[in-house]
């Protein structure tokens, strides 16, 4: 569904990501792994076209999106959560949801329906202004704002940052719900556990370069992932 | 007590005027965190529309019709002047730092200025009395002219009207969001470089209803004539908090109704002269006291 080719995205000066491979096939969840400045996030920042590519291409359902801008991709069907949830704090619960589908033109009810029923509790505080949740409930709010706008792709920037680990458990659940229900998800993570624990591809990211790929089970199980990436 | 009340009046009115220039001041920092320097300039030059435009179209059509055409014509010459400025002077710098797009506010502001004095050769312009706002009605026993009394009444309609268009439609709703995070707004779908020109068009589009208001007033003007009213309404906005349009409205009210007062006072005090520098002690006194404004935001940066 999503294939990235050779990606090459130069940030601030240095390389941040040296012509990585890979793919995303249709309702799978794959996830990439790695320590802080991996490149990670820029990866997903640059399919998202947040972030001009240098070399390489991504390419979407067979169409060729490299360099296309963000409106036109999340148009497509490609949304990102973004890292710290970014929610609008000003904007009610409601807002925020309705703001994630600005450029659809048809009816929002049944979709809201959804997004209720996945989280009752954004639905209880749907007049609040966003920035009065807490991190969870924003986290909730974040996944979804991007739910809203019907992605075939959802990208999610690090969902467990900062939350406790009870929370955390709860967001991976629904992460596994919402691909159940038939979305493509790419996770990237530096809870490493969880990430491969919940996804059926993994790769790993080392300075900017995949270092080894395996489906989440065989890279739980593998030493040198065990070593550096979870601590035991 | 007709005194009074002919000053309460006038200060409301040009509270009003500045009003609506402060609004494209506030509104253009609460998305762009920019001083827009030339709005002053850009309400100067609907000034000077007003007046070609009036002149020109007499010639071809009756008087009344002429001013109305040329009003509208005002209005939406201002408007596409706005929208222009910023596509060629302001989106080009969108990632520069933030005093590089200052700098070209403040290049426009000239140019715009040395384009008026060009064009007019420096000379004092009178701007044509446009039929009913320069009519005068009796008021307690004053004379009073419709534009003093209307231009509060009109600020509350468009005001009212600006506020329902930021909370309560989608373009609004996008307004706020790109007014808090850029990125994430991308992220939404939302055509930021779109929704930055509606706030210039908003913003150039109150400030031609200003100048038309403005000028039926103080008949005269010269290529700096944006300068002081720009300054004031900029003081307004920051007063009120700026980012927030009810903080400049009611800021520019203040203003206006502050330095009337003092320009009123009895001539033998001899202080009328001081009412600009008056402004601005006002401005600090509020400032220390409130550093963000009437209604400013605790956080004025953006994350």
């Amino acid at each position: 569904m999503l294939k990235i080719n050779d990606l090459k995205v130069n940030y601030g000066g240095i390389e941040a990501v040296k012509g990585i491979s890979f793919e995303v096939p249709e309702k799978s969840i794959v996830t990439l792994i790695g320590a802080n400045g991996a490149g990670k996030s820029t990866t997903l920042r640059a399919i998202a076209g947040l972030v001009r590519t240098s070399g390489g291409s991504v390419e979407f359902m067979g169409e060729d999106i490299t360099g296309k801008d963000t409106t036109e991709i999340v148009s497509r069907g490609i949304t990102l959560v973004p890292e710290g949830r970014r929610i609008f704090p000003d904007l009610t619960v409601l807002e925020n949801l309705k703001i994630g589908a600005y450029l659809r033109k048809d009816s929002l009810e049944s979709d809201l329906e959804w997004v209720y029923d996945l989280f009752p509790r954004l639905k209880e505080r749907h007049w609040q202004a966003g920035g009065t949740l807490s991190g969870g409930e924003q986290q909730m709010l974040a996944v979804g704002r991007a739910l809203m706008s019907r992605p075939k792709v959802l990208m999610m920037d690090e969902p467990s940052l900062g939350l406790a680990p009870i929370i955390v458990r709860g967001i991976f659940d629904i992460i596994r719900e919402i691909n159940r229900q038939g979305v493509t998800v790419l996770l990237i993570e530096q809870n490493a556990n969880m990430a491969l624990q919940t996804a059926d591809m993994g790769y790993v990211l080392e300075t900017g370069r995949i270092t080894m790929t395996g489906t989440g089970a065989q890279l739980l199980a593998d030493e040198k992932v065990k070593a550096a990436y979870l601590g035991t | 007590m007709e005194y009074a009340i002919s000053i309460l009046l006038s200060g409301i009115s040009v509270g009003g005027q500045y009003a609506l220039i402060a609004i494209g001041y506030t509104m253009v920092y609460g998305i762009l965190r920019l001083i827009n320097f030339a709005h002053g300039d850009v309400f100067m030059v609907a000034g000077l529309m007003g007046i070609y435009f009036t002149s020109w179209l007499t010639s071809v059509m009756s008087p009344g019709a002429a001013v109305l055409c040329s009003l509208l014509l005002v209005i939406v010459m201002t408007v596409l002047l706005g929208f222009i400025i910023e596509r060629v002077a302001y989106k080009p710098l969108r990632s520069a730092p933030r005093m590089s797009v200052m700098i070209s506010a403040i290049g426009v502001s000239y140019l715009l200025q040395n384009t008026a004095t060009y064009i007019t050769g420096g000379q004092p312009m009178t701007y044509p009395s446009i039929p009913f706002l320069f009519d005068t009605v009796t008021v307690a026993g004053n004379n009073i002219k419709w534009a003093v009394l209307l231009t509060p009444v009109l600020v509350i309609i468009l005001v009212l009207a600006l506020t329902q268009l930021i909370n309560r439609t989608k373009v609004g709703m996008a307004m706020r969001a790109v007014a808090k995070d850029f990125e994430t707004s991308r992220l939404m779908g939302i055509k930021i470089n779109s929704v930055i020109s509606v706030t210039f068009v908003i913003g150039s589009a109150l400030a031609a209803v200003g100048s038309i208001l403005y000028f039926t007033n103080y008949q005269s003007i010269v290529p700096t004539a944006g300068a002081m009213p720009g300054l004031k309404a900029f003081v307004a906005a920051v007063f009120g908090g700026i980012g927030s349009v009810p903080g400049a409205v009611i800021g520019a009210f203040i203003i206006g109704i502050c330095e009337t007062i003092i320009k009123g006072l009895p001539s033998a005090w001899d202080v009328s002269v001081f009412s600009d520098a008056f402004t601005f002690a006002l401005l600090i006194v509020i400032l220390v006291f409130k550093p963000t404004g009437l209604f400013g935001e605790k956080a004025t940066d953006k994350v």
